[in-house]
């Protein structure tokens, strides 16, 4: 299923995992619990050294899985180990995707991702300034490439990404790193209404905690829910408690269904 | 490709939520550095004059001429107000964000030097500042830490990581990136995206454009060598900016730390040979070269001077140094101790212990860096007392004073 279907029939939802945290085993039993909880599609965490677009919540998932003896290369093992049908997006950092291989810029690895079965990326520190050879790259293997549009993308910026997006368009719901957070941003709708007109998929993230939160924001025009603190937050709870992989397991697929009702909840409400 | 490169590196790797400040500062870096807009330029130089005492003075260093049988000048930016090269940028900075409407100032610091310049430059223009600083340099530059709060300034301890400049770097992006609408990151060297490298750089070329007419005033021609110390390049790059078009061998020294090597199982390199022994990667907003281990992980750099302690380095020094106008050479951890104490005690200057990588370098090449022979003196060395007192002990250093009196004193240690 390709990225764009995977956003066809019902708002999607989509959670984030870093990879590997805390561990290869646990982390692959995770990200199918969430496949089983109603995950659309999935964003994988490919851990860099320095994530200077996270908080807190996943700059220590980063941690631990870099701990554990997470490499681009074991990375994708993991993403051929998973059972799960839905589209893998990998999320990462510029510096790993352009070393991987023999120095012919991003194309090595977006070859080997391909070969994995990663469908697209989201590369935070990759304005479409810099986006060239990876949009090159990706369109050579058929892969989609997000990009993130934050609540200060206006005008040209808008424009340049429009031509350079693919499968889904990332709506940061906040200025800021990501993060859990207790309120729902208000610049959600006004970034929504800023893009309506395009295309692809509107997927929005950054600080979703609730089902109550994904309700809102799917009512509020969005084709999907991104979430990632309020599941590593799971994750990392389990973890400092030293539960068993399936008790932290049942928990993040509760927790998955709570936000999937949430965001079918809410196009309910706009239909 | 970007177009605001240096060859093969510079760029605009930065999350989307920077990129429209980047533009606005990229604007303003234009109009206002670039073309003197509302006379920014000539308030800046007035301002660098009398709150900075600028011009810095060229100096010939006596004892060292005649221990190298060379000419040997001293550029002493030691003497800016503050004790470093860091206020020239600093000050050109956060004046740049009054015209442009920010009100609010954020950098991160390493040995403390740029946290205090952009303290003091924000309370001498009223801008509150907030600087963000690694727990281990808290801990091994002390008296800044003392300096910026009480000019005023917030200081935050990042607990990341080794807790040095390459995370406070990130935790400072990450403050941007919430903040960026009433914002201005003030960032301390040569680094992160465009338009940082070039504008850091114009601002630290005052340095150069005084010591060409200096040397030629004094001595009558242009220096045979210039040296400078490199951690991010900012006091490098500005003291070699106008002798770039000159017949002048110019030399990046960079922190050896305690090996070369790399350790990539533990993630670490002993040192900040970024120039040296780098490769081509993308850190901090910029491609430039970076200490990494072969996956492209950022690796943890080591130097006895915090302020050297980086895994990269400016785009554009990279640059000249691949394109081989720049020779990038380092000396260890060991050789920079030694010749802090010798500048103290032959010319009575105590230097930064960054700068003193530079005067190493100057005693194991004597004999092939010509007659006439410039090193900047990046900055002064009261901060780094403390350190060097107990690295210097630690390595049994003949050379280092003894401080038996405090022990006659107060039976106390040391
Ligand atoms: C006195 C002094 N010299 C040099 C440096 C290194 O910075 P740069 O390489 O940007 O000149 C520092 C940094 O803190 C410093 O304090």
């Amino acid at each position: 299923m390709s990225l764009s279907e995977a956003f066809s029939r019902e708002p999607a939802f989509v959670p984030y995992l870093a990879a590997g945290d805390p561990s290869f085993e646990a982390s692959l039993a995770y990200v199918e619990a969430l496949a089983r909880g109603g995950a659309d599609a999935i964003e994988l965490g490919l851990p860099f050294s320095e994530p200077i677009a996270e908080g807190p919540t996943i700059q220590e998932a980063i941690v631990r899985s870099l701990e554990a003896g997470m490499t681009p290369e074991r990375f994708f093992e993991f993403v051929e180990a998973l059972d799960v049908e839905v589209p893998l997006v990998c999320m990462t950092y510029y510096n790993l995707v352009y070393q991987y291989g023999d120095g012919d810029g991003p194309r090595p690895f977006v070859q080997r991702a391909a070969a994995a079965g990663i469908a697209g990326f989201v590369i935070p520190d990759l304005p479409a300034e810099e986006a060239g050879p990876l949009r090159r790259a990706c369109d050579e293997f058929g892969l989609d490439l997000v990009f993130i549009v934050a609540p200060t993308t206006r005008g040209e910026r808008l424009e340049r990404m429009q031509e350079y997006v693919s499968g889904y368009v990332y709506v940061q719901a906040r200025l800021g790193t990501t993060g859990a957070r207790d309120e729902v941003s208000d610049h959600t709708e006004e970034s929504l209404a800023r893009i309506a007109d395009w295309e692809v998929p509107k997927a929005v993230g950054f600080g979703i905690k609730t089902g109550d939160h994904a309700q809102r924001i799917v009512s509020a025009g969005a084709d999907g829910i991104i979430v990632g603190s309020a599941l590593v937050d799971i994750v990392a709870q389990g973890h400092a408690a030293d539960e068993d992989t399936a008790t932290v397991a049942d928990r993040l697929e509760a927790k998955a269904r709570e936000l999937k009702e949430g965001a079918l909840t809410g196009a309910r409400a706009v239909q | 490709m970007s177009t605001n490169s240096f060859g093969e590196y510079g760029g605009q790797y930065v999350p989307e939520a920077l990129m429209p400040a980047i533009e606005e500062l990229t604007d303003a870096y234009e109009r206002y550095v670039r073309e003197n807009e509302a006379g920014f330029i000539d308030e800046f130089r007035q301002r660098i004059r009398d709150f900075g005492g600028r011009p810095t003075p060229l100096e010939r260093a006596e004892q060292l001429s005649q221990r190298y049988g060379t000419d040997v000048y001293l550029k002493r930016e030691d003497l800016l107000h503050g004790g470093a090269h860091k206020l020239n940028n600093a000050l050109g900075q956060v004046l740049l964000a009054k015209y442009m409407g920010k009100d609010r100032i954020i950098a991160e610091t390493g040995a403390g030097q740029h946290g205090t310049a952009t303290a003091m430059a924000a309370a001498h223009l009223d801008m509150p500042c907030e600087i963000y600083m690694g727990k281990t340099d808290i801990g091994r530059q002390r008296p800044n830490v003392f300096r910026m709060r009480t000019n005023g300034a917030e200081v935050n301890a990042v607990t990341t990581g080794r807790g040095t400049l390459k995370e406070a770097i990130s935790e400072t992006m990450r403050d941007w990136a919430r903040t960026v609408e009433n914002t201005h990151y003030v960032i301390g060297s040569v680094v992160g995206p465009h338009p940082f490298p070039s504008m850091v750089r114009d601002f630290h070329a005052l340095i150069s454009e005084e010591a060409r007419d200096q040397t030629r005033e004094q001595v009558g021609r242009l220096p045979d060598a210039v040296l400078a110390c490199a951690g991010g390049g900012s006091n490098t790059m500005g003291t070699f900016h106008h002798f770039l078009e000159d017949d002048v061998d110019l030399y990046a020294v960079e922190a050896g730390g305690s090996s070369l090597s790399v350790d990539e199982a533990a993630g670490v390199a002993p040192n900040s040979a970024s120039l040296s022994t780098g490769e081509e990667g993308v850190l901090h907003g910029s491609r430039t070269k970076v200490l990494q281990d072969s996956h492209g992980q950022i690796m943890e750099s080591h130097s006895v001077s915090a302020g050297l302690d980086y895994a990269g380095v400016g785009p554009e020094l990279a640059h000249l140094v691949d394109e081989g106008r720049v020779q990038a050479v380092n000396v260890d951890d060991v050789a920079a101790l030694e010749a802090f104490h010798r500048l103290s005690q032959l010319e009575g200057v105590i230097p930064a212990l960054e700068t003193a990588h530079a005067f190493g370098y100057l005693e194991q090449e004597q004999d092939t860096l010509g007659d006439l022979v410039l090193v900047n003196v990046s900055g002064r060395g009261d901060k780094d007392l403390e350190t060097v007192l107990e690295e210097t002990r630690e390595r049994d250093l003949s050379i280092a004073p003894d401080m038996e009196i405090f022990r006659e004193v107060a039976g106390g240690s040391l």
